[in-house]
C-alpha cells in the first residue's frame, strides 16, 4: 500500500500556556488537493509551519510520505519533496525574479556548498528558471528586480520557487491573498495545471476558488479540526455554518 | 550584471597595476611599510567582510584569528624550531580549526547573541595571551626575526616584503570574490536576507554559515601570518577587542558587503592611524570625526556611497535636459 503524502498524528503545539493546535490527526493520500478552511486564529498556517517544520511540535508525529519527520528540520523536509508557499511574500526584493528561481533551484543541489563555482555560469541552471518563470506567466519580467513587481506578480514568483523545486507534497498558504480578479483568475488557471500526482494542501479564504479546487475539505477552529470532507458533507455540516456564523 | 563585472574587472586591474607601481612612485621606505600595513588590514577587514557584509553575522571577535596565526607563527619559529614554511602552514591550519570551534559556538545564537559571544571568546584569548606569560610573553610579547627567505628573496626589504603580501591580497580579492558569486556565497547572502525561506527551500542555513564563518577565520590567518612577518612581534594587543572593533570599523566605513568596501576602509584606518597620528595627538578623535561623517554622508559606507554619487552625478545632465525641454517646446510654438 503506497504511503500517504502527509500524515499527522495527535499533534499539538503550545505558545507558552495557549494551544494553537490541538491534537490535530489527519491523512493525506498521494494526489489528494486538501482545503484548509477556518476562520482567523484557527490555527491553520500553525499547523502548516508545524508540517514544513518551521517550528517543532509540542507533541504528536508528522510523517511525510511514510518517513517520520517530527524530528527533522526544516530544510530535511524539503529534500524529502515538499516545498511551501507563504501568508506573508517572503522573496528576496533586490534580486532579480529569475535570480530568485535560482536561488529556490539551488537549494537541492549540491552546489550550494561549492565555494568557488560561479552560479553565473551555470546557465542551464537560468534556464530552466526561465523556463519556470514562463509556467507562471513572468518570463518577460525575468530581468526585473522583485522590489519593482506588483503585488500579483510576487504572487506568483512565490508559487514559481516552490514549483522550482518539483514538489510531491505543495503546501500553499492563501496563495490567492490580495489578488485582483484577473490575478486570481491567472493563479486559479496555474493551480489546475499543477500535475495531479502532486499532493496539495491549501489554506484559502476564497471560496469558490477554494471549494472547486478541493477533493477533501478540513475545518479548523481554536487549533482543533472540527469538520471533515467533501463538499457537499461540509457545506452540509450544522458545524461549518456555526463555525463561520457562529451559530 | 556583465557590464558590472566587467567594470569591476577593469577597476581590480587598474587597482593591482598602481599597487605594483607604487614602490617606484614611492620610494620612502616608511610609506612602503604604510602599504604593506593596508595590504594585510585589508585581507582581514575582507574576511570579516564575509561574516559582516555577505552573512549579516557581525562579530566583534575577528582580531581572534589575525593574534593566534601570529602568536603561532612567532612561536613555532622561534621557540619550536620549525621551519617558516612549516610554522606558516601549522599556524594557518591550527586558526582555522579555532574558527571552526568558535563558528560552532557563536552560531548557537544570531544577532547580539552571536556578537556578545564572538566578543566573549575574542577576551577569552586575550586573557590567555595577557595571563600565560611563560607561553606567550604575557604583556612583552613574543617576537624574533622570523621573516622567511622564499626562493632566496630578502624578505626584510620592504619592498620584496610589500609584494609578498600584495600576493596575498590578490588571492584574497580573487577567492572572495569568487566565493561571493558561488554557490555557497550565494546561499550565505541568501540566509542573511531570508533564514527562514532559505530552510523551506533545502538550505541548512546553520551550516551555510558554518563554512562561511570558517572561511573568514582562514582569511584572517592568512592576514595574522602576514602580521607576524611584518611586525616580527606579537603581544596581547593583537587580540584585544579594539582591533577588532578596528577592523569592523574599516568594513563599515568603506561599505559592507562590497568587495573592495574593506580596502579602502583598511586604507583610511592604516593612513589615520600611522601618517595622521604623526601630526594630531588626537588623531583618534579624528577617526571618531571621519567615521561620523561617513555615517551622515555615506550610511552605506564609502564604496557604496561613491557609486551612488557617480549615478546621482550622471542622471544629473539627463534630468535637468528634461526639464529644460517644456522651455524649450514653449519658445517654439
Amino acid at each position: 500500500m503506497t504511503a500517504p503524502a502527509l500524515e499527522v498524528t495527535g499533534l499539538h503545539r503550545f505558545f507558552g500556556g495557549l494551544p494553537a493546535v490541538r491534537d490535530v490527526s489527519m491523512r493525506v493520500p498521494v494526489g489528494e488537493r486538501r482545503l484548509l478552511l477556518g476562520p482567523n486564529g484557527a490555527g491553520k498556517t500553525t499547523l502548516f509551519n508545524l508540517i514544513a517544520g518551521d517550528f517543532p511540535a509540542s507533541r504528536g508525529e508528522i510523517r511525510i510520505f511514510g518517513e517520520n519527520v517530527t524530528g527533522k528540520t526544516a530544510d530535511q523536509r524539503t529534500h524529502l519533496g515538499m516545498a511551501r508557499t507563504y501568508q506573508i511574500i517572503t522573496l528576496f526584493p533586490k534580486n532579480t525574479l529569475v535570480h530568485n528561481v535560482v536561488i529556490s533551484l539551488l537549494g537541492l543541489l549540491k552546489l550550494r556548498f561549492n565555494p568557488l563555482s560561479d552560479i553565473r555560469k551555470h546557465t542551464a541552471l537560468w534556464d530552466e528558471a526561465r523556463s519556470i518563470l514562463a509556467l507562471v506567466g513572468l518570463e518577460h519580467l525575468a530581468e526585473r528586480t522583485v522590489a519593482d513587481t506588483s503585488y500579483g506578480e510576487k504572487r506568483r514568483l512565490e508559487i514559481a520557487m516552490a514549483l522550482a523545486q518539483k514538489p510531491k507534497l505543495l503546501l500553499l498558504d492563501e496563495p490567492l491573498a490580495g489578488l485582483s480578479a484577473d490575478e486570481r483568475r491567472d493563479v486559479e488557471r496555474l493551480l489546475q495545471t499543477i500535475p495531479r500526482d502532486v499532493t496539495i494542501i491549501m489554506i484559502e479564504h476564497d471560496m469558490d476558488v477554494a471549494l472547486a479546487f478541493a477533493d477533501v475539505i478540513t475545518v479548523m477552529q481554536h487549533g482543533q479540526i472540527v469538520v471533515e470532507g467533501n463538499r457537499a458533507e461540509v457545506v452540509a455540516d450544522p458545524k461549518t455554518r456555526e463555525v463561520y456564523l457562529g451559530h | 550584471m556583465i557590464r558590472a563585472s566587467r567594470q569591476q574587472a577593469v577597476l581590480a586591474l587598474v587597482a593591482i597595476a598602481a599597487l605594483l607601481a607604487m614602490p617606484w612612485l614611492v620610494t620612502s621606505d616608511y610609506y612602503i611599510n604604510i602599504a604593506t600595513q593596508i595590504v594585510i588590514a585589508a585581507i582581514l577587514a575582507m574576511s570579516l567582510n564575509v561574516l559582516v557584509g555577505f552573512g549579516g553575522m557581525i562579530s566583534l571577535g575577528h582580531a581572534s584569528y589575525l593574534g593566534v596565526a601570529a602568536y603561532l607563527t612567532i612561536y613555532l619559529s622561534t621557540h619550536a624550531g620549525v621551519g617558516a614554511l612549516g610554522s606558516a602552514l601549522i599556524a594557518i591550519g591550527a586558526t582555522t580549526l579555532l574558527a571552526m570551534l568558535f563558528g560552532y559556538l557563536a552560531l548557537r545564537a544570531s544577532g547580539l547573541g552571536f556578537l556578545m559571544i564572538t566578543l566573549a571568546l575574542g577576551q577569552i584569548l586575550w586573557g590567555i595571551a595577557y595571563r600565560w606569560a611563560s607561553l606567550t610573553g604575557g604583556d612583552n610579547g613574543l617576537g624574533g626575526p622570523i621573516r622567511p627567505r622564499p626562493f632566496g628573496i630578502d624578505l626584510m626589504n620592504p619592498t620584496a616584503f610589500f609584494y609578498f603580501t600584495l600576493i596575498f591580497l590578490v588571492l584574497a580579492v580573487w577567492l572572495i570574490s569568487r566565493f561571493v558569486q558561488s554557490g555557497l556565497g550565494q546561499s550565505l547572502q541568501g540566509a542573511r536576507d531570508q533564514p527562514r525561506r532559505m530552510r523551506a527551500l533545502g538550505y541548512n542555513v546553520w551550516l551555510i554559515q558554518w563554512l562561511s564563518f570558517v572561511f573568514a577565520g582562514f582569511w584572517g590567518a592568512i592576514a595574522g601570518m602576514l602580521y607576524a612577518y611584518y611586525h616580527q612581534f606579537v603581544s596581547p594587543q593583537a587580540l584585544h577587542l579594539t582591533t577588532s572593533a578596528e577592523t569592523l570599523l574599516m568594513v563599515v566605513a568603506g561599505g559592507t558587503g562590497t568587495l573592495f568596501g574593506p580596502v579602502v576602509g583598511a586604507a583610511l584606518v592604516v593612513i589615520l592611524k600611522n601618517v595622521v597620528s604623526a601630526y594630531i595627538t588626537r588623531w583618534l578623535m579624528l577617526l571618531g570625526v571621519v567615521f561620523v561623517a561617513i555615517v551622515l554622508f555615506m550610511p552605506e559606507g564609502i564604496v557604496p556611497g561613491l557609486r551612488r554619487l557617480r549615478e546621482t552625478m550622471k542622471m544629473r545632465p539627463a534630468s535637468s535636459a528634461e526639464a529644460s525641454l517644456p522651455a524649450a517646446e514653449e519658445r517654439t510654438t
